[in-house]
């Protein structure tokens, strides 16, 4: 039965028989219990297997890890029963980075560098959690300034992460014009960031005791312009895809994850939320003063692909929403604490002043000091909850740094969404989840 | 000798340099950041299909250029290289971004310092991630170095 | 919101983690370990992170695992989610979770040597490595 790869190899190295990832193959068909709680099905209890069905019917099929709809390196092992997916099993580390080990390495100072680079598609979210983090073991609370920007910048990011989840998604399942749009309206706010932060993506702008720097001059036209145009767009789409029979037709009642499953296998933002079930850290636990701001949870029933596509749209609405509060009333003041010991003095101060100097070579040499202790803070990204865990023995670098990525959890749930569906259906449900290969494996 | 108005005359080596460079199919080998920045090469606002390089092939064996947009792993390293075995000749390796270049800022036990280490490269394009401008100059840069190479490669 | 930490023994961990099901705390949302080495002994601290969502509450478990046998039961039948926290456990510091339906390498390949998230593993430099290459002399 492992004789069958669909590698589009010819040659013979890469077949299981050849190579040693063995243990990454399928598990033996007679352990009932191993394949229950592989696929799921102590939660659920529709895993059935033909006992009837001949061999001839049924194969491995390999997907990834070099395919263009598993947004990444994601690999698939499914085994198929004609064209039923019965089994599958996602196999992951094609990108690890060795990103924690790397984070034990850098001060806290340096920390947002490394951990901006995991979740690709949100970076700001990772800087922002690493860096609150850092503040709750320090015991340090930043200006109103600062937090307002952080509010702003991350809710930008929330909204150009979601933009790119629907142009992938469609492109995934074929509405390729969605791919267009997505991408085209994302410039938008990558160009917002670029004057920001000076880099398009993975900017280091939030870092342990404030931001990197001010909003530049003139941000408020480019807000305003971000406001004006995106809801304008968002209709397009959804003139384009909300009454869209094929659309609906090939997503509706397709890949559904119940409440219950989403808590079980920890599966938590756009996708619980979907399935019927209102919970969002930015309100039930909120961070960096977004309990100052209104807006709205969307919520959804359904818990199919389509609810999902659509809860990230509503997103979207609700995140300009926030946007434009922090338009408003953007509060004056330093966009940094103001505690030489933790955040660099500003430049012109280190042609004035001798002592400014010396912090400003500690800080960029040494670090920052933390108290021994740990904490554990969780934010709410766009794929769910971003949680760090933080170590430290009272050095500058931390002891142990750990992220706690939301695609990683979420993808649990894909066996559970796969199971005893179309493989057609397959990529509409990974492209639903919205993992993000560098938040997996990190 | 009388020749018509359409017809150009040029050498064999010159129109085969050519006809590489304009229609040059890249693989998809997204892995990291970087892949995002090639998809935003690719999309609207830069527009990858002025070079004739929007098809970009899910299958290696219809593929002439190889951009590695992103870190590669111990354990995506032999992918890797069996992608790259799968290509047709002749081929082309674009090394996207620092890590891949490199190995970046991840000098670590997880990561090939610089995919270099694995495929032969031609053109290293730096930053982290490179925009799409830079990418593009990255393409036109080999373009220039095909049409000024060799055609036997 | 709420936020407790719990110190426990290796023995009382599993009716301890059911305990926290029956009380509500639907999601396990993470698993880690610090590795104190010659800080602490024994040297392995599983740190669990729990998440009520209906009240609202965190709580965090804390385990030491003893340093001859590594092991620890796994949660996974209580809380599937467990399954790939457990497995990248295993892999980075080289945990052993009885009973875990599939404790195989998660982020490395499968025939790597020693787990790289441990105090005495090299973060360096290391050459590419193939799988099955010959060796070079």
């Amino acid at each position: 039965m492992f004789d069958f790869w669909a590698t589009n190899s010819e040659e013979g190295g890469w077949n299981i028989s050849s190579t040693d990832e063995g243990s990454q193959k399928m598990l033996e068909e007679e352990n009932e219990k191993q394949i229950k709680i592989q696929t799921g099905t102590d939660v659920i209890d529709d895993f059935v297997i033909d006992e009837d069905t001949s061999d001839d019917e049924r194969m491995i099929v390999n997907m990834g890890p070099q395919h263009p709809s598993t947004h990444g390196v994601l690999r698939l092992q499914a085994e198929l029963e004609g064209e039923v997916v019965r089994r599958v099993k996602p196999i992951i580390g094609y990108l690890h980075t060795g990103m924690e080990k790397t984070g034990e390495e850098l001060n806290y100072f340096q920390g947002p560098t490394n951990t901006t680079r995991m979740d690709y598609l949100s970076p700001l979210f990772n800087e922002l959690v690493f860096s609150l983090t850092t503040e709750k073991l320090v015991g340090i609370e930043v200006p109103d300034r600062a937090k307002n920007i952080r509010i702003l910048m991350t809710e930008l990011n929330r909204i150009s992460s979601h933009l790119v989840a629907l142009a992938t998604g469609g492109m995934d399942i074929g509405a390729l014009s969605m791919m267009i749009f997505g991408f085209r309206e994302r410039e938008l706010i990558l160009n917002f960031f670029e004057k920001t932060t000076g880099l398009r993506m993975n900017h280091n702008y939030i870092r342990p005791g404030g931001v990197a720097a001010d909003l530049p001059d003139g941000w408020q036209k480019d807000i305003e312009e971000i406001l004006k145009i995106i809801p304008e767009k968002l209709q397009d789409y959804d003139d384009m895809l909300l009454d869209n029979p094929i659309w609906k037709g090939r997503l509706q009642n397709v890949g559904i994850l119940t409440t219950e499953e989403c808590f079980a296998y920890g599966v938590t933002g756009p996708s619980l939320r979907a399935s019927g079930h209102s919970w969002d850290l930015r309100k039930a636990q909120p961070y960096s003063g977004i309990e100052n701001f209104e807006f709205e949870v969307p919520v959804l029933n359904e818990g199919d692909v389509f609810a999902r596509w659509r809860i990230k749209v509503l997103e979207i609405f609700e995140s300009l929403k926030i946007v434009e509060q922090a338009l408003n009333k953007m509060p004056k003041g330093p966009y940094k604490v103001q505690d030489k010991k933790i955040t660099p003095p500003p430049r012109k101060r280190l042609d004035e002043s001798m002592e400014a100097l010396i912090h400003h070579f500690k800080i960029y040499t040494e670090g920052f000091k933390v108290p021994e202790g740990d904490a554990y803070v969780a934010i709410e990204s766009p794929r769910g909850e971003l949680g760090c865990y933080i170590v430290s023995d009272g050095s500058s670098k931390p002891y142990r740094m750990h992220v706690r990525g939301p695609s990683f959890c979420n993808l649990q749930a894909l066996p559970v969404i796969m199971t005893d569906s179309p493989i057609a259906d397959a990529v509409a449900a990974i492209a639903s989840l919205d993992p993000v290969i560098g938040d997996v494996d990190r | 000798m009388y020749t018509p108005d359409n017809i150009l005359t040029t050498t064999i080596d010159k129109a085969v340099r050519w006809s590489r460079t304009q229609s040059m199919w890249p693989v998809t080998f997204g892995l990291a950041c970087c892949a995002i920045e090639m998809m935003a090469a690719g999309s609207a606002k830069y527009d990858l299909a002025r070079y004739g390089m929007e098809v970009f092939r899910a299958s290696p064996r219809q593929a002439d250029l190889m951009i590695v947009a992103g870190r590669v792993s111990q354990k995506m390293a032999p992918v890797l290289r069996q992608v790259y075995d799968q290509m047709a000749d002749p081929k082309w390796v674009i090394a996207m971004g620092a890590c891949s270049s490199t190995g970046g800022m991840f000098n670590n036990y997880a990561l090939v310092q610089g995919v270099d280490h694995i495929v032969p490269v031609d053109i290293y394009v730096p930053g982290c991630p490179p925009g799409p401008q830079s990418l593009m100059h990255g393409i036109l840069t080999l373009h220039d170095k095909i049409m000024g190479g060799e055609i036997n490669r | 919101m709420s936020y407790e930490i719990i110190n426990t023994s290796v023995a009382e961990y599993k009716k301890l983690v059911e305990s926290l099901h029956s009380e509500s705390f639907e999601m396990m949302v993470d698993l880690t370990v610090v590795d104190w080495f010659r800080k602490k002994e024994p040297r392995f601290e599983v740190v669990v992170q729990f998440l009520s969502v209906s009240k609202n509450e965190r709580k965090t478990v804390k385990v030491f695992v003893d340093d001859e046998e590594l092991s620890i039961p796994s949660i996974t039948d209580i809380y599937p989610s467990a399954n790939f926290y457990e497995r990248e456990a295993y892999d980075m510091f080289g945990i052993n979770f009885l009973e875990h339906p599939d404790l195989t390498r998660i982020l490395m390949p499968d025939d790597w040597n020693g787990h790289p998230l441990r105090k005495n593993y090299g973060s360096g430099r290391i050459p590419v490595q193939f799988k099955n290459a010959p060796k070079v002399e």
